[in-house]
């Protein structure tokens, strides 16, 4: 009986969140006394997942799972946590996985927490922290079911490292014809742009920018820090930027490790979809503005004065730095 | 086209959130309730096919009688007709359940939900839904086509977008750009008149273990002082991200 872990990939290549995943799933498996197996779709180099504690890797080669498909992927997590008797089996809380996790749990009849920050609080009976209300509570949620899903939140864990090697092991779930009843038609990436969902900075701006032709100045401020750019609801309703960059408690959860708000007076609904974030920073002209009772460091003054400067100043750091 | 759209009764998104009972229990006074603003979207998606391409649009919610105002929203916002499932909503395990018996008893070709509740926001009950039922799923979808039998849906990936092909029946998880924010709609006086006079039935829960159980609620620990920096000193605020901080 292994605690099972899913571990992300993305071209051939694990995402960060599949290490935090099966670093993870190890601690799971100490509390269980049990060992950790992993399935990676597609993977090179599965041996990588040794360092987080992994004991053995099913790995999965199968031309038909070039493309993520929820109920496919669902149904070879299915095989292998059968296979390997799970009763925990743990995943992310990407979009894929959230896609997939629901499918998955029937499939399983497994009872499901998804956005589980911590680990287990207990495991007899087995219960788990993980957030509500949109960041603005958590809930201990107890899983009654025999097999037991967590949807780890992002950015909650970390990684771990731990001695170890990982033995590969072929695997071929067997994938019915049903499985791949949606077929994809077309993808469309922005290539080399960070994105909110594997971003570590994150720099949002709201109204407070007065107009999209302002929306240079956040641009750079997230070039110098490698970040991914935001924006407030109004501005996303207002058509300044896409749909896609809304956060907040209607739009994109946001739990980066530095979260700058600039020009974001901080709506309750705004600050539900941050409140994940590790460090926030606050650059507004007006004092009042809510958004300073949840940040970490605030500068009271005019964006179009700050920013600038402030992405000269993080140029000097990273040249001084590199 | 028959069309179910599911509806979660949740608390209003500027709510702030208590709780009662040794922290065990949600606190509900003086909170305001509406549809969940995912299921909204979807809701309103769903009214555009009736008006564009016909359709019947029927709503479906679980819970007790105090969520059926919330049906009733519904209704004068377009819906045909509505369906309370007389249960709590514990678990959305449970709740899924609750709704393929629906889904199976009535038919339906299109299914939408939100892509979450923003209560318990466990994401769950879109795929549940579609797992129990044999339908085709989407999640996170922001773009929805019916042609006869055949769906083309656009869902919001990391970093972009992808455009899907499936069949009906099929199951959606809907959210913002499904329709535009400009695009919902407010009843009208009219429409609440009419919502009066449409079928709002109840039905009893079929039997369904619960696999989760929210047993205990806390707040997030009270966050200590905002540290202000000159606007003049920007340069500590670069050393305090590296030094204090440590996220540069």
């Amino acid at each position: 009986m292994s605690v099972l872990v899913y571990t992300e990939s993305e071209n051939g290549n694990f995402k960060k969140i599949a290490f935090e995943t099966a670093s993870y799933a190890k601690e799971v498996a100490n509390m269980l006394g049990t060992t950790v197996t992993a399935i990676a779709i597609n993977v090179e180099n599965p041996s990588e997942l040794s360092k987080y504690g992994v004991d053995k890797v099913l790995t999965v080669n199968n031309d038909k799972l070039t493309n993520f498909n929820a109920k496919a992927y669902a149904d070879a997590i299915r095989q292998a946590a059968t296979k390997e008797s799970a009763k925990v089996v743990v995943i992310n809380s990407s979009a894929n996985d959230k896609y997939l996790a629901p499918v998955l749990a029937v499939d399983l009849n497994a009872g499901y927490a998804s956005n589980v920050v911590a680990l287990p609080v207990s495991t007899e009976p087995f219960k788990v922290k993980r957030t509500a209300f949109t960041n603005k509570a958590f809930n201990i949620t107890a899983i009654n079911a025999d097999v037991k899903l967590i949807g780890l939140a992002k950015n909650s864990f970390g990684l771990k490292e731990s001695d170890g090697a990982a033995t590969a092991e072929a695997f071929e779930p067997s994938l019915k014809d049903e499985d791949f009843n949606i077929s994809v038609k077309s993808v469309d990436k922005a290539t080399g742009k960070v994105t909110i969902a594997d971003a570590e900075i994150v720099v949002s701006g709201g109204r407070g920018l007065k107009g999209p032709e302002n929306w240079g100045m956040i641009e750079d401020l997230a070039a110098v820090l490698g970040a991914a750019t935001a924006c407030s609801k109004p501005v996303s309703d207002m058509g300044w930027r896409p749909h896609e960059e809304h956060v907040g408690q209607t739009g994109k959860p946001v739990a980066s490790n530095l979260y700058i708000a600039v020009g974001i007076s901080g709506a309750i609904q705004h600050l539900a979809g941050i409140n994940a974030s590790k460090v926030k920073v606050v650059i507004n002209n007006d004092p009042e503005a809510p958004f300073f009772k949840a940040a970490d460091y605030g500068i009271v003054g005019d964006a179009f004065e700050v920013v600038p400067k402030l992405v000269e100043k993080l140029k000097e750091f990273k040249a001084n730095n590199a | 086209m028959k069309i179910l759209v599911c509806i979660s009764h949740v608390p209003d998104t500027t709510s702030k959130i208590n709780f009662t009972e040794n922290d065990t229990k949600f606190d509900t006074n003086g909170v305001q309730f509406v549809i969940n603003p995912n299921d909204e979207f979807g809701l309103t998606r769903a009214i555009w096919f009736k008006e564009k391409q016909g359709a019947s649009v029927t709503v479906v919610n679980v819970g007790g009688t105090e969520t059926e105002p919330t049906l009733r929203k519904a209704l004068a916002i377009g819906a045909d007709e509505a369906i309370r499932v007389n249960a709590e909503p514990t678990d959305g395990f449970f709740v899924a359940k609750q709704l393929a018996k629906v889904v199976q008893d009535g038919g339906y070709d299109l299914i939408i939900a939100g892509r979450e509740s923003i209560d318990y926001n466990g994401g769950m009950v879109p795929g549940m839904l579609a797992t129990l039922t044999n339908a085709n799923f989407v999640n996170t979808c922001i773009g929805l086509e019916i042609d006869g039998n055949t769906a083309t849906a656009i869902r919001e990936i990391d970093g972009g977008k992808e455009t899907l092909k499936t069949n009906l029946p099929l199951v959606v998880g809907a959210q913002k750009g499904l329709v535009e924010e400009s695009d919902l709609r407010i009843p009208n006086m009219r429409g609440i008149m009419m919502a009066r006079k449409k079928q709002l039935a109840v039905t009893e829960p079929a039997e369904a273990t619960q696999a989760t159980k929210a047993v205990q609620f806390e707040k997030p620990a009270p966050k200590g002082e905002v540290k202000l920096i000159s606007p003049d000193n920007v340069d500590e605020l670069v050393d305090l991200l590296h030094n204090e901080a440590k996220v540069i």
